[in-house]
């Protein structure tokens, strides 16, 4: 069974962008080995050769016209933003370079 | 029927009975909300199931229904004038939608769920937005950022979840008619604890656009009421094809009133009705599996055949479901960023990288981070074979014991929960032990076919209710609700009337408890 | 400082080196929709104009395939000789960034659409290169953030920075080369061949607008260096922010030079992404990640897999245009054009759109004589493709028509091209705008050849006493007083009338 070690759990916590107290780091740690543990059982089903299922009900090609409807207003879209300016979404200075 | 005449004895009656009432011109629909309006404040303060009550909102569609009546129309729908809870994970365009987070605090929605349309179409009363776990994820309740909803049988215990103010509503006749969802269970588990009726729908049968999605696979809104029949007709009203949702089945609704009322003529001859052999045993409530066991037996007396079925893949559908749900989380509730909407903290100069990490950190719940953390964790490279595609593959296999199994047989039995409704704070700390509630309800939401919980006795134990769970193929709901409503009406003649009225829901005070305590 | 050479000279880095090229293009399809929701995909429109609750990420909102957008990937699939996928699935890819809404994009991944075909690319000296094709994915743009507070509006040093999600969810192809091998010393030239090709490919399928300058194609260039004589590859770097074809040939011969240096001062490649910068020509290194991207792909649970039927992808396959290589066979022929003569049209890239413009309605002569002296001019003033000209084919076609049908003079002609160049609207648009008709109205013409006949009495005696040459100054005299708005030819007919 794999051991899920305080480091991982920050390294989890920080691809999921939660800034994880010392303490929680320490509780999820615990509760996370036992979770992930327990929901192993599900690596006990010999399932080689048994496709997995992604959608519940097996439907293909659903598709929308290419026609314009219409949308939010610019007041609309920035009415519950915690900041705005000039029409668009004001944001803290961001580090990382677009991917 | 003697006409109800104080505020009180109109909230005993049921959905259909309401309709008619107001469709006869015999009451009002507003004087039907605002008699829920006063039971709301009389009892809400001890019970909490509702997060937002609009009042305003709510009185001013009774009028409009009121208005469309006394000029002589049809009434828009079956349930037209009547109230209703929407769970706070359905936007409400205008009104606040919390999901029962912290971090969608103050946030109004600029657009309606397709469920919320289509009830205001139906000319269905929204009273408010019902509380429940943050972003659906428990089955108690507790986890939400706004406190616990309490279980109307015993205040002290908790109503199940994540739809517990749903089915919370109901038992505490604050409203005859909620919505719900039920990713795992959330419909059904606070049903059968509550003595309600809650329906999972067949995977695509109502629209999940606008419903706050928590596991996009596995989320699947439906209706919540007293009766059978109620949840029926609310379930005519909210399902149906929807453009706006992908995943939707382009089809008419399984005829499940007609199916309904069918089964309240108490006639199950012919119909095959499997029992799920993996469902008992270990970890079961004695009372809940004698309860389970009689109304088996009932089944039989109204004509059924009862056969034993194994479906052995089930007993690996509550792990799967433990890895497939936070994963889909983990992603689904990536938005919540402190960008565009909601909850901002951190700033004073800090990057937007620094902002979101302590937003999401500020604002979401022990038990969101803990399945944000497990779905990362299960999709990362490296983890995600043995984990999140393994989980796949066992919803494959479950999916092969439904369909071998409804080859056998109708519909499937089984008691919806191991237990009765536990104390608030028993399991809090547990993780395991709160996942376990949903022992018996995942396997439908792996599959995607539909299943009712109808309120099947009291527990010897503890005298809390117990909840029989029907399961039918996918888009073939119609089955489990002629079995459910036969059920019902046997068990009502039997024991002299409905089982949640035998519901103290005794207002009052309760004494503040916190979690764990 | 360091001692070492920042750059190795170019002959030297290709007789020490192989440069192997990955390309990976991104084209903004132009359906009039975005890829999963309803909004409008103008571009150029206020900020936040174009959104709803789906492409905001709103709590909720669901996207629903955009079905155009499927067929135009299938055909750019078709036309890229690739295979067309029975089944495949759009996937997350998770990853937090502020200008994208749901901090995940709908792309695809392990399932592409299309895959596994190839392009051959014609060089200068006509020689062909076939550049294989991994894969033709489709996914979502994100939205623009305007970087506040720093130098250049660049992201380093910004206080803030400000988001418009217009863009995001506009459809997007993604196509991948197979890496590009032994082209050696011609790396640059093939990358920038390469791009060329498949912008006219994707012009000529009216998928796209393809206009660099915008966005609406944009190409990342990989570029890894290895000892010549050896087979494994090199690290490779990501060059981005290539905005021009030009870029491209420099991007990677900047890039191949730089890493040259770096490997023979003993140095490592960085596997990193770089900048282009457009000013100095050169590529800068992206801020380093501390961590390794994971980005936990998954099947998108809220869309349900796409599986094209033969039946569809057969009737697709028909509406492919001539592929670029045939148009130029044929136009060869029909134009009856040398060997040069077609070369220089080509290097002009001047047959595309002069075929297309003959399509729309032009005589190939008209259709070479505007393309190749006045748009050329007006390329060559801007430092852009003849095909980056924010004028099109069909808008050239209608302006010689205009001509033709005696509406317009040539020199009103060339005022009508500058209109729509600077983005007045459409040929008829600026005829009405900017008042630009013939004045071909008899009885006005009239008149003013009789006020110019007046006004130079000796001139109007020179020609009734038949020195028809004479007529010239008055010609030119009525074009002045109608602000050459006059048919020439039909003011000289009227004063020979007058005078005769
Ligand atoms: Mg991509
Ligand atoms: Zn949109």
């Amino acid at each position: 069974m794999p051991s899920i070690s305080r480091a991982e759990v920050a390294h989890l916590a920080r691809l999921a962008r939660l800034a994880v107290t010392e303490e929680e780091l320490d509780t999820f740690a615990g509760q996370l080995d036992v979770i992930v543990s327990s929901v192993a059982t599900v690596n006990e089903v010999a399932a080689e050769d048994i496709p997995p299922t992604s959608h519940a009900v097996p439907l293909t090609n659903v598709f929308r016209d290419d026609v314009v409807r219409e949308g939010l207003t610019n007041e609309q879209a920035l009415a519950c933003a915690p900041a705005a300016e000039d029409g668009r979404f004001q944001v803290p200075r961001i580090l990382g370079e677009e991917q | 029927m003697t006409e109800p005449t104080d505020s009180a004895a109109l909230t005993r009656l049921t959905a259909a009975e309401l309709a008619a009432r107001i469709h006869a011109g015999e009451i009002s629909a507003e004087r039907v909300t605002q008699a829920h309006l006063n039971r709301i404040s009389e009892v809400d303060g001890a019970v909490h199931a509702f997060l937002h009550v609009d009042t305003e909102g709510a009185l001013d569609a009774a009028r409009a229904v009121d208005a469309e009546l006394a000029a002589g129309k049809q009434p828009r729908s079956a349930l037209a004038g009547v109230p209703l809870a929407l769970k706070d994970v359905f936007t409400t365009n205008g009104v606040p939608t919390t999901c029962g987070s912290r971090i969608l605090d103050g946030w109004i929605p600029p657009y309606d769920a397709t469920v919320t349309r289509k009830l205001r179409e139906a000319g269905v009363v929204i009273l408010g937005k019902a509380n429940m776990d943050e972003f659906a994820m428990g089955s108690s309740t507790e986890n939400s950022a706004f406190g616990p909803t309490r279980n109307p049988w015993d205040h002290d215990r908790i109503p199940g979840g994540s739809g517990g103010g749903s089915a919370a509503s109901l038992a505490a006749f604050e409203a005859p008619l909620a919505v719900g969802t039920d990713t795992g269970g959330s419909i059904r588990q606070p049903a059968a604890v509550t003595g309600t009726v809650g329906v999972k729908p067949t995977y695509g049968g109502v629209s999940r656009y606008g419903l706050v999605a928590f596991s996009s696979s596995l989320d699947q809104g439906g209706p919540c009421a007293r009766t059978v029949l109620d949840a029926a007709l609310l379930h005519e009203v909210i399902g149906g094809h929807d453009p706006l949702d992908s995943t939707s089945i382009d089809a008419a609704v399984p005829p499940v009133v007609a199916a309904a009322r069918q089964g309240a003529d108490g006639d199950l001859r012919g119909v095959r009705v499997g029992v799920v052999t993996e469902f008992a045993g270990e970890g079961y409530q004695p009372g809940v599996l004698s309860s389970f066991h009689a109304a088996v037996e009932t089944l039989r007396g109204l004509g059924a055949e009862v056969v034993e079925v194994s479906c052995p893949n089930f007993e690996h559908a509550l792990p799967a479901y433990y890895l497939i749900n936070p994963s889909e989380a983990s992603s689904n509730l990536a938005r919540f960023d402190a960008m565009r909407y909601g909850l901002r903290v951190g700033e004073n100069g800090a990057s937007a990288e620094e902002v979101m990490s302590a937003t999401r950190e500020a604002g979401f719940g022990a038990e969101v981070k803990r399945r944000i953390m497990l779905g990362t964790f299960a999709l990362s490279s490296g983890y995600y074979d043995a984990y999140y595609g393994q989980a796949q593959k066992v919803r494959t296999l479950v999916s092969r014991d439904f369909a071998a199994a409804f080859e056998r047989v109708d519909v499937l039995v089984s008691p919806t929960t191991p237990t009765t409704a536990f104390p608030i704070g028993e399991r809090v700390d547990d993780p395991m032990a709160m996942y376990r509630a949903d022992l018996c309800t995942v396997p439908v939401n792996l599959a995607g076919n539909a299943a009712i919980s109808v309120p099947s006795g009291l527990s010897d134990e503890d005298g809390l209710p117990v909840g029989l769970q029907v399961m039918a193929p996918a888009m073939a709901d119609e089955r489990m609700y002629r079995v459910g409503a036969a059920f019902e009406a046997a068990r009502d003649a039997a024991q002299g009337g409905s089982l949640v009225l035998g519901c103290p829901s005794v207002p009052g005070t309760v004494e503040p408890q916190g979690s764990g305590a | 400082m360091t001692t070492m050479a920042e750059t190795m000279d170019y002959d030297e880095v290709v007789a020490r080196f192989d440069p192997v090229l990955g390309l990976e293009v991104h084209v903004e399809l132009s359906t009039a929709t975005k890829m999963f929701c309803g909004c409008a995909t103008t571009f150029g429109a206020e900020p936040n104009t174009q959104v709803c609750p789906t492409c905001l990420g709103l709590p909720g909102s669901l996207p629903v395939v955009n079905g155009a957008a499927v067929e135009s990937a299938i055909r750019i699939g078709l036309a890229l000789n690739c295979d067309i996928s029975p089944w495949c699935r759009f996937a997350r890819k998770n990853y937090f960034y502020p200008d994208m809404p749901k901090n995940f994009q709908t792309s695809q991944y392990d399932e592409p659409i299309a895959f596994e075909g190839w392009m051959d690319v014609e060089l200068a000296d006509g020689d062909t290169v076939r550049v294989g094709i991994e894969r033709a994915h489709m996914e979502e743009d994100t939205g623009k953030s305007l970087h506040v507070g720093g130098a250049d509006g660049r992201i380093h040093g910004a206080s803030h920075s400000l988001l418009d999600y217009n863009r995001a969810g506009v459809p997007l192809i993604e196509i991948v080369t197979k890496p590009i091998e032994g082209v050696g010393d011609r790396a640059p030239e093939v990358a920038r061949a390469y791009v060329t090709a498949l912008r006219d490919l994707l012009r000529a399928l009216q998928v796209s607008d393809v206009r660099m300058d915008q966005g609406s194609l944009r190409c990342d260039a990989n570029v890894s260096l290895r000892p010549v004589g050896t087979t494994e590859f090199g690290t490779r770097t990501e060059t981005k922010n290539v905005n021009s074809l030009r870029s491209v040939e420099r991007a990677v011969r900047y890039e191949m030079t730089r890493q040259a240096a770096v490997l023979a001062g003993g140095g490592e490649i960085v596997q990193e992404t770089r900048h282009f910068d457009e000013g100095s020509q050169t590529t800068s290194a992206g801020r380093r990640k501390e961590t390794a991207e994971d980005y936990r792909y998954f099947p998108e649970p809220d869309l349900v897999p796409i599986a094209p039927s033969a039946d569809w992808v057969a009737r697709l396959r028909e509406t492919l245009p001539e592929k670029p290589a045939e148009l130029r066979k044929r136009i060869q022929q029909e134009w009856q054009l040398s060997d040069a003569e077609l070369r220089d049209l080509l290097n002009a890239g001047a047959v595309e759109v002069i075929a297309a413009t003959v399509q729309a309605g032009a005589t190939p002569d008209e259709a070479r004589s505007w393309w190749v002296s006045y748009l050329a001019q007006q390329a060559n003033t801007r430092g852009v493709e003849l095909a980056e000209l924010p004028i099109g084919p069909a808008q050239v076609a209608k302006v010689i028509a205009l001509v033709n049908a005696g509406e317009l003079t040539n020199k009103l002609a060339r005022e009508v091209i500058d209109g729509v160049l600077a983005g007045e609207g459409e040929p008829a648009e600026v005829v009405a705008a900017r008042g630009l008709a013939v004045v071909s109205d008899d009885s006005a013409l009239t008149a003013a050849v009789d006020e110019a006949l007046a006004a130079q009495p000796d001139v109007a005696d020179k020609i009734r006493a038949g020195k028809v040459q004479a007529a010239g100054a008055i010609v030119g005299a009525v074009m002045k007083a109608t602000k050459g708005q006059a048919d020439a030819k039909r003011v000289r007919e009227l004063i020979l009338e007058r005078c005769s």
